[in-house]
């Protein structure tokens, strides 16, 4: 393990790696929820987290130049006195470093308006994994050239190590309107967004949490959520004031016109800040009910919605094994907790087995096997099924362009790969010390 | 074989494969709207996509649609807005005939990416055929998704030098039902820049954020809102209110205004035209080289692009580029010269040719 004081440590300690076949693994926060950042056998781990200086932040140009250990939310709180934010918002974004995000094209609440972490990244210097430093993109929001920049985020750390990341920061939005809707069953909820979706309004945030979701985030939190709702439909919309406010009084007429039974606005910035404290705290609040469980993090078309969750449900009963669901509809990027408790005999195959039929649904439906967690060791088997050969081989070469030796993150990712499996399906030990919490 | 074959049409994914493994030097070509991307005479064969064309899916309840390379983006953008629906990077040369695959090769968004984003931000997977003529798929059909390496983005801007681009998957967004736009004439390209910077930290959620350099004099600063009609005036009336001066255009004048910008219909014939990524701090400077040369300069998206029309040989503009450290590349005008100054990381783009086109099927990044 090698702690990182510096760019320059990191860059010698990636040759030296490459003079002696040594694999490494870069790691930021390690709450990476799919493998990531495990360690591989006899290589080493170079730790990113001291490297968290935030170089430079340009108000006008509305960027912020950073090293990669610099957590996530600290972009925001550098960038607030001059009215702008960081806008991938992780619900792991107290602890977690930009240097992951990048790695895994890391995701939020309010992607689908926003993008994900590859929208916000302009420019990356790196060291690729033979050694070489260069530098990809820039501080334009355009650029000349294939868009390595892209290519970069979400390799999963198997190109190299970003050592320096220019960020475009945005303002943030004079107002935010929160409604609440509640449903007598998930479907409806599920439907009411197809229906906002195709009113042509544009929500910052389209979430949805089940009956098992609901009940233990308000054991947890006191949202004020109504308990007896099968599913509750939470959506945001913000910008100008003017607009929002007369987009808000016909977003308020459709979700009537969905059938809920109850609609409750949030009145101020305090009833705001509960309604999304329950929302974020809803992930770890089900983990809690259950010793173990297994998170998925598959994505459907979004018009699949209701029938997605419909296919979990049965899954779920004829499984015998609960299913909570809390996730990002706006985007169709599923969550579904699978709880069982692995001291009872044979139950762990049969959620494996459960949450194996679910993945295979998303991509029976035209989605993917991962939104936002990235593939890891966790979902490498699954790439098979999502790409074939031909696309696997071409990615692997890609790849090899800039790690010929095969050493960054040894194998994650690409099917062949022999990294251990992951195997914890517990909460995040950084859950369990209830340092962070997860959407 | 000594004949060299100089069109090849082709008609689907598998003539795409068959042409790249006869083993030809290739240029796949679109529309040819911007002809100074193409090959110089001789040195490739066309590969004329112009009928691998139609849209393939279109949800409009999943802001997704997914299209052959060849369609041309006025059909695509005619098939979106019956659903109320846009390209929100607002990608230019549509009514001259671009197509789909040619706009994401060129890397081209207009200046309506200032609101949600470029080209980039709305790509979410494609399929192309390599140097190998092996047929490849990187990204999905969903709005979200982390699964695999996005090679996608290595094809966005790559001109038609590392693979031929056969489909494209895009998201798409609900388009505002109405515009307007605020025109102001500040004193100087220092003063309209000190104006941009004043509204990046206000409140305005705006379409656009250009400056058209040398309009007769005083350059020109246009903002454009978009949203609810019942809203839009009284947004506009709080933006004027806040800069403390402009005159508003609204309907067709406001919509000619955009179509000519979009269009480059500003751009006088026989002229050639180049994009050039800039960021605000290095448009004075720039600008000051330009005016002295006659050029014609648009500064978009917050003064993150500069479209550069230019009366003269790119040779004069390159080595002006180049002592201002600036890259461009070549839209409209003679081929031959597809980068200008000093572009991005060439090494680096090496390393991806050699990955995907090995042999060199497809024109070289110098040529
Ligand atoms: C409670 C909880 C909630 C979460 N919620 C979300 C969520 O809402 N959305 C979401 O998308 N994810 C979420 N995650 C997943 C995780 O937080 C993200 O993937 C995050 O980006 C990882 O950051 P990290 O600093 O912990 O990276 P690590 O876990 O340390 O590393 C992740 C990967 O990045 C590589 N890496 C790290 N730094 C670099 C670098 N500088 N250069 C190259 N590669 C590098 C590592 O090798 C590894 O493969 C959650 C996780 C937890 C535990």
């Amino acid at each position: 393990m090698v702690l990182a004081a510096t760019q320059d440590d990191v860059i010698q300690t990636v040759r030296a790696c490459g003079r002696h076949g040594v694999p490494f693994v870069a790691r930021g926060s390690g709450t990476s929820l799919s493998g990531g950042s495990l360690p591989v056998a006899d290589g080493v781990v170079i730790a990113l987290s001291r490297l968290n200086r935030i170089l430079s932040l340009d108000p006008v140009q509305r960027t912020a130049v950073v090293e990669p250990g610099v957590i996530n939310l600290d972009v925001s709180k550098a960038a607030a006195p001059h009215g702008l934010y960081f806008a991938p918002d992780p619900s792991s974004q107290l602890i977690c470093t930009i240097g992951g995000n990048v790695a895994f094209n890391s995701g939020g609440a309010h992607c689908l308006k926003y993008g994900m972490t590859a929208n916000h990244v302009l420019g990356i210097r790196a060291v690729l994994a033979d050694g070489e430093v260069v530098q990809l993109g820039g501080a334009s929001l355009e650029g000349v050239g294939p868009d390595l920049t892209g290519l970069f985020v979400g390799c999963e750390g198997m190109f190299g190590v970003a050592l320096e990341i220019t960020l475009r920061l945005m303002p943030r939005p004079e107002l935010y309107r929160t409604v609440l809707a509640a449903y007598h069953s998930l479907e409806a909820a599920g439907n009411a967004v197809s229906q906002v979706v195709a009113s042509g309004m544009l929500p910052g945030a389209l979430e949805i949490m089940d009956n098992l979701a609901i009940q233990a985030a308000e054991a947890a939190v006191h949202a004020g959520y109504p308990l007896d709702a099968a599913g509750l439909l939470i959506v945001e919309l913000e910008g100008e004031r003017i607009q929002v406010e007369a987009e808000f009084a016909a977003l308020i007429k459709l979700i009537e016109s969905t059938g809920p039974y109850e609609v409750r606005v949030a009145k101020d910035d305090a009833d705001r800040a509960r309604i999304w404290k329950g929302r974020k705290s809803a992930f770890s609040a089900v983990g809690r009910l259950s010793p173990d469980y297994i998170v998925q993090d598959g994505v459907v078309p979004r018009s699949r919605l209701g029938e997605a969750l419909a296919t979990i449900q049965r899954l779920s009963g004829e499984y015998g094994l609960r299913v909570a669901n809390v996730f990002h509809a706006g985007d169709g990027n599923l969550h579904p907790l699978i709880l069982y408790n692995g001291r009872n005999a044979g139950e762990y195959d049969r959620a494996e087995e459960l949450a194996a039929q679910i993945m295979e649904m998303c991509i029976r439906l035209g989605g993917s096997i991962t939104g936002e967690h990235g593939v890891g060791v966790e979902k490498r088997r699954y790439m098979p099924v999502l790409f074939s050969p031909v696309d696997l081989e071409v990615m692997a070469e890609v790849r090899r362009a800039m790690d010929p030796d095969e050493l960054a993150n040894r194998g994650k990712v690409l099917p062949a790969g022999d990294a251990p499996s992951l195997a914890s399906h517990q909460p995040h030990p950084l859950e369990k010390a209830g340092i962070i919490t997860r959407e | 074989m000594t004949a060299t074959l100089d069109l090849l049409i082709v008609d689907s994914i598998a003539g795409v494969q068959e042409a790249v493994a006869e083993g030809g030097r290739l240029l796949p070509r679109g529309g040819g709207t911007k002809p100074a991307t193409g090959a110089p005479p001789g040195a490739a064969a066309m590969l004329d996509l112009k009928r691998l064309t139609g849209i393939l899916e279109y949800e409009p309840g999943e802001y997704v649609f997914t299209a052959l390379a060849g369609t041309p983006l006025a059909e695509i953008q005619a098939e979106l807005a019956t659903h109320g629906q846009y390209l929100p990077f607002d990608p230019p040369l549509v009514e001259a005939g671009a197509t789909l695959g040619g706009t994401i090769a060129a890397g081209l968004s207009g200046s309506g990416r200032q609101r949600y984003g470029g080209l980039r931000d709305f790509l979410i997977g494609a399929r192309f055929v390599d140097g190998q003529g092996r047929l490849v798929r990187s990204g999905g059909k969903v709005v979200k998704n982390a699964a695999g390496f996005d090679l996608h983005k290595l094809l966005i801007g790559s001109l038609g030098r590392l693979a031929v681009l056969v489909e494209a998957s895009f998201k798409v967004f609900p388009q505002p039902p109405a515009y307007a736009t605020l025109r102001l004439q500040p004193a100087s390209i220092e003063a309209a820049l000190a104006l941009m910077a004043r509204l990046g930290a206000a409140k305005f959620d705006l379409e656009a954020i250009d400056i058209v350099a040398n309009d007769a004099g005083n350059p020109h600063l246009l903002l454009r809102l978009g949203g609810l009609e019942t809203t839009l005036l009284a947004r506009m009336n709080a933006m004027s209110e806040w800069i403390g001066r402009g005159e508003i255009l609204r309907g067709d004048e406001e919509a000619r205004l955009w179509r000519e910008t979009r269009e480059f219909g500003w751009l006088p014939n026989h002229w050639q035209l180049a994009k050039a990524p800039v960021t605000p701090e290095q448009i004075p400077a720039l600008e000051r080289w330009l005016a002295a040369r006659g050029a014609a300069t648009r500064y978009i998206s917050a003064g993150n692009l500069a479209w550069i029309g230019w009366p003269g040989g790119w040779e004069e503009l390159s080595e002006g580029l180049r002592t201002l450290r600036l890259g461009a590349v070549t839209i409209v005008g003679t081929p031959g010269s597809l980068w200008l100054g000093t572009p991005g990381n060439m090494a680096m783009i090496a390393r991806m040719k050699q990955a995907l086109d090995p042999a060199g099927h497809f024109l070289d990044f110098a040529a």
